[in-house]
């Protein structure tokens, strides 16, 4: 009897014995820079996402041009001769692309997306190499959106460097704690990641709701409109590229690139992100090793927070100024950061690139940007959800396990 | 030591002190004073600080969140006005609408039970809901044309039908594939919201589900003898019919996992898998009619949801509901009354949410809508303590 007591439950698995989940994490996601699994999760995506739109009788090519040519990625094809203000000052130079074009001004949109999906998927990426699933990027988010949106339309005459920096940091800070909750949770009393950060995700948004709704403490002077004031002019980010007032890019996507670098930093280069990921390959030969497990789960949760918060922050001082319930029921970024930081399998470099097609995928589906009389852009909307949701599903697979378990069949 | 002063007991009294402190500035005592709800609620802290301080930490600290809940809710409730109150607390209502609330978590948290027993982790109850809700709106009204009144049966089949389909992708993942479950789960999650959002947007984009789905929704159960009788007669007398079915299920499934061999087989699988396959249990063959079954019962929850509750149908409409279905799931301990008192808490605060606006305006019902998922964050974290579900969950199995 006692060989069924102390088997695989207690001891580490044999060989051709199921992983844990924790190895699982680390196997999978441990930073392989695997190339194949990403790019044929997407492939696989997208051909089922116009499978579905086939099925619904449109044609899915036309669909997928009209999207590709809303996301202005193709300006980077367009090369010619051109002249291009540099930025912040009246000079003009010699530039290879037209910086004033239809498809510059949806590149600056996809880019405005990319913006916060890289550090909404860097919070998930960063909770992923400690062995957890934060699914609270979007409450996260919404909790630094409000805090910056506080900051930026209430404290009125600050020097503005400081009153931007100001938002951005109390922002990152509230995202940091919020998520911190999560992570004193679980390293106390062990309550699953997953369902305390939905929670906290729902409790984020209906309080957002109520602060800005109607009649709540921060909605703005006018009593008809359910939102807060915009913020004060010196707390916006610098627009360096198109109008600001058409939602131009700001200098925001330039703060993520950083945080990308900051995230491999932290994960491979300082003790840190050792214990981190020491946690999140195997929490008791961590703490056998002397690594407080407890401490490093609350610490990495509150850096993915501040992620998070960072990412609300710079979309409310980079070009939304201002927010209503609205807004922060419809808004999807956590969630599309999680696909694109399972895509881009936790690395800063496939983070990076993973957000960026989610950031044009979004920016080609909406409802500015997507041609209504090729296809609905609600309908639209829906199919990026469900690629999304393929992506997730599809780049969960091991390749290898897939392979040995259709030889296992042919063997049967 | 008596039987009335252990520690547990303690803690136990203390809950109830907790809500008593509530309940006293409620109607119909309505205490106008402050002080009453407060020196209740310091006596369930107290209790709650001893058996905490004791061997009983869960007890207690429940207790102790009872209290500080208790006052606070009550010292609210004596700063405003009786009228305010009145339209807010009628019982018999909020005992009703409890049991609406309620079902479709008790669904959802049913459904976990089977595949978590089983041994798999189910994160996609919140999409398997949602799919029933669309699928079974869809079916009733494809139906009501020549099933008539009676389409809801067909709308229910295609919601557990649907149901099915999406889960038996998790199991194919789960147990085949043995990825990792949870983000199986999430991914089926997005499946499921863009799929019913993009059918949805597709069929009845423009004018959004038809108007005459009450005519051929699942019906509520009437029972007239009921009617005059005091507080049981409001919240009996007219319930739908998937409530009452709801309470069938709970003791199926209590009979079905606790009192069968069936239902042993079940557990062993999800606390043991090595040793259910050497007495010559099929791990997977249970493990996927688990999973499959629990898509088709929580897909029944979305279908009343749409069908029997709010007879319409909306993106993403279930608002989290799947994951306080698998919240007081844990917080029932993976047991059925448990989760279904559990069920009934978050319900309840459903309800009051709902009335709230009522009197208060509409930014406290707001504000409001925040606490049923307050109090499964609580319920998750710590006050419950250390929720030990079924051994093997989360695991895949690879037989040797």
């Amino acid at each position: 009897m006692s060989d069924f007591e102390t088997d695989e439950l207690d001891e580490e698995p044999r060989a051709g014995s199921a992983p844990t989940p924790q190895q699982h994490f680390a196997w999978r996601f441990g930073g392989a820079s695997d190339l194949l699994t990403p790019l044929l999760t997407t492939v696989v995506a997208f051909l089922m996402g116009g499978l579905v739109v086939a099925l619904t009788g449109k044609n899915p090519i036309r669909v997928y041009h009209a999207i590709f040519t809303g996301t202005g990625v193709g300006w980077f094809f367009q090369v010619g001769n051109h002249s291009a203000r540099i930025p912040f000052s009246a000079a003009h130079m010699w530039f290879p692309w037209d910086t004033g074009s239809a498809a510059a001004t949806n590149l600056q949109q996809t880019l405005l997306f990319t913006t916060p999906i890289v550090l909404t998927a860097l919070a998930v990426a960063f909770a992923f190499r400690c062995g957890m699933f934060n699914i609270g990027g979007q409450g996260q988010y919404i909790v630094g959106t409000i805090f910056a949106v506080w900051l930026g339309s209430s404290v009125a005459s600050l020097d503005p460097w400081l009153h931007v920096l100001l938002c951005i940091v109390v922002a990152t800070l509230a995202g940091a704690l919020w998520a911190g909750i999560a992570g004193i949770l679980k390293a106390t009393v062990g309550a699953h990641e997953v369902i305390s950060t939905i929670m906290l995700n729902w409790i984020a948004i209906w309080v957002g709701s109520y602060l800005f709704g109607a009649g709540g403490p921060l909605q703005g002077s006018r009593a008809a409109i359910p939102a807060s004031n915009p913020i004060f002019d010196g707390a916006k980010l610098p627009v360096f590229w198109g109008l600001k007032l058409l939602q131009g890019l700001s200098i925001g996507v330039f703060i993520a690139i950083a945080m990308l670098f900051v995230y491999w930093v932290i994960v491979n280069r300082t003790t840190l992100g050792f214990a981190v990921r020491a946690v999140g390959f195997n929490p008791e030969a961590a703490r056998y090793g002397g690594i407080s497990v407890a401490r490093s789960y609350f610490v990495a949760m509150a850096i993915a927070g501040a992620f998070a918060g960072l990412a609300g922050a710079i979309d409310v001082t980079g070009w939304e100024y201002q927010v209503g319930p609205a807004d922060l029921q419809a808004s999807q970024i956590g969630f599309i950061g999680l696909a694109a930081a399972l895509l881009g399998r936790n690395t800063a470099v496939g983070v990076g690139f993973a957000s960026l097609l989610f950031g044009a995928l979004i920016t080609g589906t909406s409802s500015r940007q997507l041609d209504p009389t090729v296809f609905r852009p609600d309908l639209a909307g829906n199919l990026t959800t469900i690629i999304q949701g393929l992506v997730v599903l599809f780049v969960g697979l091991n390749l290898g396990g897939l392979w040995t378990w259709l030889g296992r069949r042919r063997r049967v | 030591m008596s039987r009335w002063t252990r520690p547990q007991a303690v803690g136990s009294t203390g809950i109830v002190l907790g809500a008593l402190a509530f309940w006293l500035a409620l109607p119909p005592l309505a205490a106008r004073t402050a002080v009453l709800p407060i020196a209740v609620g310091v006596l369930a802290v107290a209790a709650g600080i001893w058996a905490a301080s004791r061997e009983s930490r869960r007890a207690g600290g429940g207790a102790i969140a009872a209290g500080v809940l208790g006052i606070a809710f009550g010292v609210l409730a004596t700063r405003s006005s009786s009228a305010h109150l009145d339209t807010v607390v009628v019982w018999g209502s909020l005992g009703a609408a409890t049991l609406r609330y309620a079902t479709p978590l008790t669904f959802a948290a049913i459904g976990g039970l089977y595949c978590e027993r089983s041994g798999v982790v189910n994160v996609a109850l919140e999409g398997m809901l949602l799919t029933g809700a669309f699928f079974g709106i869809w079916g009733a009204v494809w139906a009501h044309t020549w099933a008539g009144g009676l389409a809801w049966v067909v709308g229910l089949v295609a919601a557990a039908l649907a149901g099915m389909a999406l889960a038996a992708i998790h199991a194919v993942w789960a147990i085949s594939f043995k990825t990792d479950q949870i983000i199986s789960g999430t991914a089926i999650n997005f499946l499921a919201l863009g799929i019913t959002g993009y059918l949805f947007v597709d069929k009845y984009g423009d004018t959004g589900t038809p108007g005459n789905v009450p005519d051929y929704g699942i019906p509520d159960v009437h029972l007239h003898f009921l009617q005059n009788w005091t507080f049981i007669g409001p919240i009996f007398g007219q319930l739908n019919l998937m409530i009452w079915l709801s309470f069938a299920l709970l003791v199926a499934t209590y009979v079905l996992v606790f009192r069968m061999p069936e239902g042993l087989r079940l557990r062993s699988v999800g606390e043991h898998p090595r040793a259910a396959d050497t007495v010559g249990l099929s791990v997977s063959k249970i493990r996927y009619i688990a999973v499959i079954g629990s898509g088709a019962i929580a897909a029944m929850g979305g279908a009343y949801l749409s069908l029997g509750f709010v007879h319409s149908f909306n993106q993403g409409m279930t608002n989290g509901i799947g994951f306080i279905g698998l919240a007081a799931l844990i917080f029932g301990k993976w047991r059925p009354f448990p989760a279904w008192g559990a069920a009934l808490l978050f319900g309840f605060s459903s309800a009051l949410a709902d009335r709230l606006p009522a009197a208060y305006g509409n930014q406290w019902g707001t504000l409001f809508q925040a606490l049923p998922y307050l109090l499964t964050l609580i319920a998750v974290g710590g006050v419950v303590g250390r929720s030990i579900g079924p051994a093997a969950a989360g695991r895949p199995y690879a037989k040797q």
